[in-house]
């Protein structure tokens, strides 16, 4: 009985003391209750996207980049389908069977098949392996009939850059390759869109307008596992195509560019003296840019590199020149509009002139007798410019040229390679070679030698400004859909002398007028140094002046000797300039020419003039057809 | 509520049957099935290995709990000592001759089943207490003696299951016998008195924890430390419970088990699972299945008239409310993660075993309410 009294006892304490217990549990679970509410309903968004970032991710294909048309729309760097060779190490039973097959199929180098396994060892099993970046058509068949025994190889089509012109356009696009380290993070917009296989512009506008060409990447999503490995697909969001970019240059002009200058090295510029477009800007000699895109040989690089023409250089926008003679019309401009000198001014030649005891020649040695300024210019007389540039002094030249755009850049923004050059003035002297300057300097600089440092472009522009009337242009080489023709520019600088949008680079109209028609002269008047490649046709008929740039000082002897070109060593001829504008009635283009030692100007150079203009006057109606239209929609 | 059966120690088979409970085993079935559909979800949705394994033994050891439930629990309550004995046993010979995975030396390998005798432990140790209290008078509840005794019964297996390492159980076994000297009417102040004492020194005993423990501990206050090492499980576990949501993601469709993003799915984490394809709504149903089973237990507990049966029954549902709270919280972030399984829903023999023996006994102290031991 006593023990049973205690037995309810102790189930009595066991009972209560449950209680509590059961209690407690009910406030745990509670607790339990409330994170799951918290985890599944409260926050249920933030995991669920954290757990589609676990498991989706994101595979980004190379971009397609925009086409470069020219100005009549004709692809100038476009796409090309090509072929290549893919292998998922993954799916190969045994790799290196199928290299060495691969090899004997496709006739791969010892060298290459190492290059491909070293690639194979940084990767995944299940990315891709591009074992050939560029399988010529017969290799791809070739491929496709052993497919059966190649378990794991997938021949692919894919796109890569072009360039249908080949050399033509090299100097202007660049080209497109590889980028490396420097390249990716230089760039904010490659970072992002970097993927293995990526082709960036290296050069050009391939590299300056590399964020508009570039496009959006084709993205493919897939559902991984923890590991990374793809499970299964599932969305494939279609990039976008880089931009197209028109550029003005007109392919035809700059094909005959090319042909002019084969085998020289130079440069042809044109452009359109009212809008400032560039028709043609050629740099000889050039290379193929096709050669970068899947990596140049070696032998090809040395051979491009080690070229003594130097095609790695582009020749209209950093090659420094003195601009030899072709200044003479800035020169005379600039005496004209400081007063120095009236049309009526004369200066006998005595084929030199002794200043201070030193003696500088003028190219004729004879003399050239009385000179105005129109005869002056018309046959090149270093005398008659010695004297007025000594008249004018280089300080007021300096100015001159300035406005007319020498020692600046004038495509800089498109071209990191360009050169500014130098007009220099006594104040530049003093600052950069820190000696006073000297008045025999002036003499020669008004002949456009010495220190006087010009780009090929720049003289175009120079020229160009001149032709115009003397009105300031801006020099593009992309179309701008809102810009106004050049029909509508002429009509503006024509008419309304006053209104803003075109700045005056002249004092006096008249003055323009004058060093045109004293260019005319040069190039369509007996004894004018360019009259040899004159055209008389009023519709092709240009004015130019022609220049001799010496690459070194000419020493008394061989000043007698009196050689012809071909019996001085290459890198001691002068450098040939020409630079003009046309139609003369009615000018439309301005152009420069230099060819690297090809002599004097009058032969070299301005016989090219003769054809150019040909072609871009014929050419002139169907530009302006296709300017007419603003909707033209290329 | 129930029922006691007039006649005591000699019921046959049919009425032993008759009393069985039947809600509890109702309750078992269906967790039992749940189980073998999320071990399905593991597996891919395939009938693979860890499937086919855990609905054999599922089936095998809720057969030998049919089979313990109709011994007499005065059998049961004979044994106890024995078991307890045999079970230590066990843990000696593991400490020496047992198989080492991954650092600790937890099992024997019984060619059909790798037992883990420190889950037997958990059951062996509420059975052992249980008798102790059911033999010890209530004037000497509170001696020294009768205490000291006590601990040192909890305080054995907790040692050598330290050692093996295995924190988590031994924790687990602390708990479950301490809850007895809870039931068993030791004072309260002196409940409070060394769990004051145990905050205390809790600096010094963690100044004694393994480094992985320790790492356990750190990642657990904050797992963004090492998102992709230590902390890596608890993230992907809340990454996959919380994207789940109200309704879950469906039956074999959880990106995150299936992906292989959760680790140890098939044991710790089957919870994880199991609400990311079941969302709110299946963790609820889950959990309320749980609470039936916990709430059937304590009735019968309150039920039945021996001292023996009571304590156990009371301490076995609180054994499995811990282990519950214990793995939902580590699985939700809660907790630093311990091993603990999930009763009957995690993947492994032991657990299994060890909850179905208790599953056994309390079925046996309900069709044997009336009997009293002496």
């Amino acid at each position: 009985m006593i023990k049973k009294n205690l037995g309810i006892r102790k189930s009595d304490i066991i009972n209560r003391r449950m209680f509590i217990i059961g209690a407690a549990k009910l406030i745990i679970f509670g607790g339990l209750i409330a994170r799951l509410f918290s985890l599944q309903i409260n926050e249920n968004k933030k995991y669920l996207t954290l757990s589609d970032k676990n498991r989706i991710r994101e595979w980004k294909l190379p971009p397609t980049r925009g086409n470069i048309v020219d100005y009549f729309g004709n692809t100038v760097a476009g796409n090309l389908k090509v072929y290549q060779l893919h292998v998922i190490p993954e799916q190969v039973e045994n790799f290196a069977y199928l290299i060495s097959r691969l090899q004997t199929i496709l006739q791969l180098s010892n060298k290459r098949v190492e290059k491909i396994k070293k690639k194979k060892s940084q990767l995944k099993p299940w990315e891709t392996l591009i074992v050939s970046e560029n399988l010529s058509w017969s290799e791809f068949l070739k491929i496709n009939n052993y497919l059966y025994e190649l378990v794991g190889v997938k021949p692919v089509m894919t796109i890569s850059r072009d360039y249908p012109f080949d050399d033509i356009y090299t100097h202007v696009l660049g080209y497109v390759s590889q980028p490396n380290e420097e390249d990716i993070l230089a760039n904010e917009v490659i970072q992002e869109k970097f993927v293995p296989g990526i082709k960036i512009g290296k050069l050009g506008l391939e590299k300056t307008l590399e964020n508009d060409l570039i496009g959006v990447n084709d993205i493919q999503r897939y559902e991984v596992n923890a590991y990374g490995k793809r499970i299964n697909q599932l969305e494939y969001q279609k990039g976008k195509q880089g931009s197209k970019i028109r550029i003005t240059l007109d392919t035809e002009v700059q094909k005959l560019s090319a042909k002019l200058l084969e085998g020289k090295a130079g440069s042809i510029s044109v452009m359109d003296i009212y809008t400032g477009e560039v028709i043609a800007m050629y740099s000889s000699p050039s290379y193929n840019p096709n050669s970068f895109l899947f990596g140049i040989s070696q032998d090809e690089w040395q051979l491009i590199r080690n070229n003594p023409l130097k095609p790695l250089i582009n020749k209209t926008l950093s090659g420094l020149y003195s601009p030899g003679s072709t200044i003479k019309p800035i020169v005379a401009l600039s005496a004209l509009e400081n007063n120095i000198i009236d049309p009526k001014f004369k200066v006998r030649c005595k084929g030199k002139m002794e200043l201070h005891g030193q003696t500088f020649h003028c190219w004729k040695e004879k003399g050239h007798g009385f000179m105005s300024l129109r005869n002056a210019m018309k046959q090149s007389c270093d005398t008659y410019f010695y004297e007025i540039a000594r008249l004018l002094g280089v300080d007021r030249l300096k100015k001159t040229a300035d406005k007319f755009g020498l020692g600046k850049k004038v495509l800089g923004e498109y071209f990191e390679n360009e050169k500014s050059g130098q007009f220099p003035d006594t104040k530049w002297k003093i600052n950069n070679l820190g000696r006073g300057w000297v008045l025999g300097e002036t003499l020669i600089t008004g002949i456009g030698q010495g220190y006087t440092q010009t780009t090929p472009i720049q003289l175009c522009l120079m020229t160009a400004q001149i032709a115009n009337g003397g009105y300031k242009i801006t020099p593009k080489i992309l179309t701008d859909d809102n810009q106004l023709t050049s029909e509508q520019v002429k009509r503006v600088m024509l008419n309304n002398n006053n209104e803003k949008p075109f700045e005056k680079l002249f004092k006096e109209q008249k003055n323009i007028k004058i060093v045109q028609d004293s260019m005319f002269g040069s190039t369509n008047e007996l004894r004018g140094t360019s009259y040899k490649s004159r055209i008389d046709d009023p519709k092709y008929q240009f004015a130019g002046k022609t220049g001799t740039a010496q690459v070194k000082r000419i020493s008394k002897r061989e000043r007698e000797l009196d050689l012809k070109t071909s019996q001085i060593p290459y890198e001691e001829r002068d450098h040939a300039l020409y630079v003009a504008f046309g139609p003369y009635k009615n000018p439309r283009y301005s152009l420069s020419i230099i060819v690297e030692h090809g002599g004097s100007g009058s032969s070299a150079a301005a016989p090219m003039a003769t054809k150019l203009f040909k072609l871009i006057i014929d050419r002139h109606e169907l530009r302006k057809q296709v300017s007419d239209f603003k909707e033209f929609n290329i | 509520m129930f029922q006691h059966t007039r006649i005591n120690s000699d019921l046959n088979f049919f009425q032993k049957l008759k009393n069985l409970d039947y809600v509890l085993l109702v309750c078992i079935i269906l967790l039992s099935i749940t189980s073998t559909l999320v071990m399905y979800s593991t597996d891919g949705g395939e009938f693979l290995y860890h499937t086919k394994s855990h609905a054999t033994k599922l089936l095998v050891f809720f057969i030998m709990m049919l089979m313990i439930s109709f011994f007499n629990i005065k059998f049961w309550h004979h044994l106890s000592y024995f078991f307890y004995f045999i079970t230590t046993l066990l843990l000696i010979y593991v400490s020496i001759f047992g198989i080492k995975i991954s650092g600790s030396q937890r099992w024997i390998d019984l060619y059909y089943i790798v037992l883990q005798p420190s889950e037997l432990m958990k059951i062996a140790v509420i059975l052992c207490l249980a008798k102790y209290y059911h033999r010890v008078s209530v004037e000497k509840i509170n001696s020294f003696i009768s205490i000291f005794l006590a601990l040192t019964l909890i305080l054995i297996p907790f040692i050598l299951v330290l050692a093996q390492p295995d924190l988590g159980t031994s924790i687990l076994i602390v708990s479950s016998g301490l809850i007895i000297l809870w039931l068993g009417g030791v004072k309260i102040k002196y409940f409070f008195v060394s769990f004051i004492t145990f905050l205390i020194s809790l600096p010094f005993i963690i100044s004694f924890l393994q480094p992985y423990q320790k790492l356990r501990i750190l990642t657990f206050l904050n797992p963004d430390r090492d998102p992709l090492g230590a902390g890596y499980q608890i993230i992907q576990s809340k990454i996959a419970i919380g994207s789940g949501g109200f309704f879950g993601k469906g039956f074999l469709q959880g990106t995150q088990s299936y992906l292989d993003f959760l680790p140890e799915k098939h044991t710790d984490f089957i919870f994880t699972l199991f609400s990311e394809e079941f969302g709110f709504i299946g963790s609820i149903l889950l959990l309320f299945l749980y609470t039936i089973i916990i709430i059937r237990i304590v009735s019968i507990g309150a039920f039945v008239k021996s001292i023996f049966a009571k304590l156990f029954c009371f301490g076995f549902a609180f054994a499995i409310f811990v282990y519950i709270t214990v793995n939902l919280s580590m699985v939700l972030g809660l907790l630093p993660i311990v091993g603990s399984p999930l009763p009957i829903m995690s993947y492994g023999g032991s657990s299994m075993l060890a909850t179905m023996i208790g599953f056994g006994i309390v079925m046996s102290a309900k069709i044997h309410s009336n009997q009293t031991i002496i």
